[in-house]
């Protein structure tokens, strides 16, 4: 019998001969994340473990991005602790205007290769199987083991193949190739499973896209979202990285759990509505209800990709008076490449706030939260109530484009619609 | 292992845990204080059921979203004891054995409770009672039961380093 991904993987992270689901394995890290929430929290465990050095310097990696730039005197205090303990510790640290977003910077900068085993004390952890790395998300203490251990405790999960076939239309992104899926298997759908992405609509999706479709894989209850490694990655980390890794894939008789086949050509712009993650239906079925906050960025698709189809809604064109649009490169990196291409002067010029890389508003924290009665749409991975702030504000997960086209037209509309209207 | 409490009961499915804890209290590092915001955005009344050692019973897929070690840790400091659901989501679950709460899957158990009914687990063979009514949760895989016992994976790994 044959071994998934996800199996080939952890096997080779861990002491057993062989795994299957449901084993419980103590699993090898290649690289601890932790961020600014989660680090203070975890170094502070870490003390109690009675553990003064982190097992690897060389394999943790730190990144103020929730709470920086500090939104307030604790943070402040926070984030001038965590750099202490980093360079107490020597390990990585991404301070503000040097990174970015953790997982956009983890991946850039080359400490995810496939095959590689990534801890991060962050849900969207599950973000670096778009490269073929077990990425995988904890909490505190977790992370704190994995500091002190180099491991971590894992039950080896089930996978569910999803094959996506054919080619996407018009203004179909990752976000909705993912949406669509999380429709399909339900908010818990994955629980206790990764998920692989398979097919030729898979491989022909840029990284870019990827790291949109594997963000949202704990978004179905998923351990990790994996796309086997293949040529796109390898051009993507040539002169990222030189970390040695190999494309592995399932073996072709490999037990999972189940598959679910997604023809492209059926999915059209999705969105998801108020108040879950699950709660998807096609643009055109949202049309026409009020925005007062349209937010572009956050780990699933503040991408370049996602700036420059933002950019082709925008430019030339006008927020609408009844509408905010605040746009969050992902990085640094992404920042500079959207400076550089001229997207940032036509967001400014539309009328958008461009904001430094943050998680800020994503999740309720700062720089964009939303009041009482307020509609957003957003190309981040979560609509909870009271997500963005208010627990009375309603949130609804896009694309680029579509949360683009409605900072125009200040409601939920087709991009066509608004592409179809000459730039002024 | 003997849990006893009051049951506190969220009937809800999908719970997530910027509901349980808002991300604009997530900096504070301090359990007592974060026990002030517990169920914050969910319903804060909540809070005034837990008096003493309490039992908490809820729906499926509990705990979904946000990895934020703050839930289970203001639900600590709260006097939950233990967690029982319908299902967990994946790192809520992990964080609350982490913290040496036990978490228990075992939806006959959720549809008994009431508000206030008295709850008795046993975690090692996965024995609940609810109002006197015996009821079996799926097993937690032996290495759990060691977190649970070592009260853990702070004292766990404390204990290895001894």
């Amino acid at each position: 019998m044959g071994l998934t991904l996800a199996e080939k993987i952890l096997l080779a992270h861990c002491e057993a001969d062989r795994v299957a689901p449901g084993d419980f394995v103590m699993a090898r890290c290649d690289v601890v994340m932790a961020n600014d929430l989660g680090g203070p929290h975890a170094a502070r465990e870490l003390v109690k473990m009675g553990v003064d050095r982190v097992f690897d310097p060389s394999k943790v990696v730190v990144v103020a991005d929730h709470l920086a730039p500090a939104k307030d005197i604790r943070s402040a205090e926070l984030l001038k602790a965590l750099k202490e303990w980093c360079d107490r510790q020597g390990v990585t640290y991404y301070d503000q205007g040097r990174g970015g977003i953790e997982h956009t910077v983890l991946c850039e900068e080359g400490w995810v290769v496939p095959g590689s085993v990534i801890v991060g004390a962050d849900s969207h952890s599950c973000t670096y199987g778009a490269l073929g790395a077990f990425g995988t998300g904890m909490g505190a203490t977790d992370i704190a083991g994995a500091l002190a251990l180099g491991s971590f405790w894992q039950i080896v999960p089930g996978t569910i193949v999803v094959e996506y076939t054919g080619e996407k239309g018009d203004y179909v992104t990752g976000k909705d190739l993912i949406l669509a899926l999380i429709a399909e298997i339900g908010v818990a759908g994955a629980t206790g499973m990764a998920l692989e992405f398979v097919g030729d609509g898979a491989a022909a999706l840029t990284v870019d896209e990827r790291l949109a479709v594997s963000n949202m894989a704990v978004e179905a209850g998923a351990d990790t979202g994996l796309f086997p490694a293949d040529a796109v990655t390898a051009e993507y980390l040539r002169g990222r990285t030189d970390r040695p890794w190999t494309a592995e894939r399932s073996d072709e008789d490999a037990e999972v759990a189940s598959r679910v086949r997604i023809a492209l050509a059926d999915v059209p712009p999705l969105i998801a509505l108020p108040h879950s993650p699950g709660n998807v239906v096609p643009v055109v079925e949202a049309v026409g209800r009020k925005i007062d906050q349209v937010y572009i960025g956050n780990c699933a698709n503040g991408t370049i990709t996602d700036l420059r189809q933002a950019a082709e809604m925008l430019r030339g064109r006008t927020v609408h008076r009844d509408c905010r649009a605040i746009i969050v490169p992902a990085s640094q990196r992404i920042y500079r490449q959207a400076l550089a291409e001229g997207l940032l002067d036509a967001f400014v010029e539309a009328g958008c706030a461009v904001m430094t890389p943050t998680c800020g508003a994503c999740l309720g924290g700062h720089s964009g939260v939303i009041g009482e009665g307020e509609s957003a749409i957003t190309t981040t991975n979560r609509n909870f109530r009271g997500r963005m702030g208010s627990n009375e504000a309603f949130v609804h997960l896009a694309n680029a484009w579509v949360a683009a086209a409605a900072a125009v037209a200040g409601e939920i509309v087709h991009p066509a619609d608004v592409a179809g209207k000459a730039a002024a | 292992m003997i849990i006893e409490g009051t049951a506190v009961v969220i009937p809800l499915d999908d719970v997530d845990t910027d509901v349980m804890y808002p991300g604009q209290f997530i900096g504070i590092l301090d359990d007592d204080e974060m026990a002030k915001h517990l169920f914050e955005g969910l319903d804060p009344t909540l809070r005034d059921q837990l008096v003493g050692d309490t039992v908490l019973l809820a729906g499926s897929n509990f705990g979904t979203g946000s990895s934020r070690e703050n839930v289970p840790a203001a639900m600590r400091a709260s006097g939950i004891r233990c967690v029982v659901a319908r299902s967990f989501a994946r790192i809520f679950h992990r964080n609350c054995i982490n913290l040496g709460m036990p978490a228990l899957t075992c939806p006959d158990a959720v549809a008994a409770a009431r508000p206030g009914s008295a709850v008795r687990v046993e975690p090692e063979s996965g024995s609940i009672r609810v109002d006197g009514r015996a009821f079996s949760s799926t097993p937690l895989p032996p290495f759990m039961l060691e977190l649970l016992q070592a009260g853990g994976l702070v004292p766990w790994i404390r204990g290895r380093r001894a």
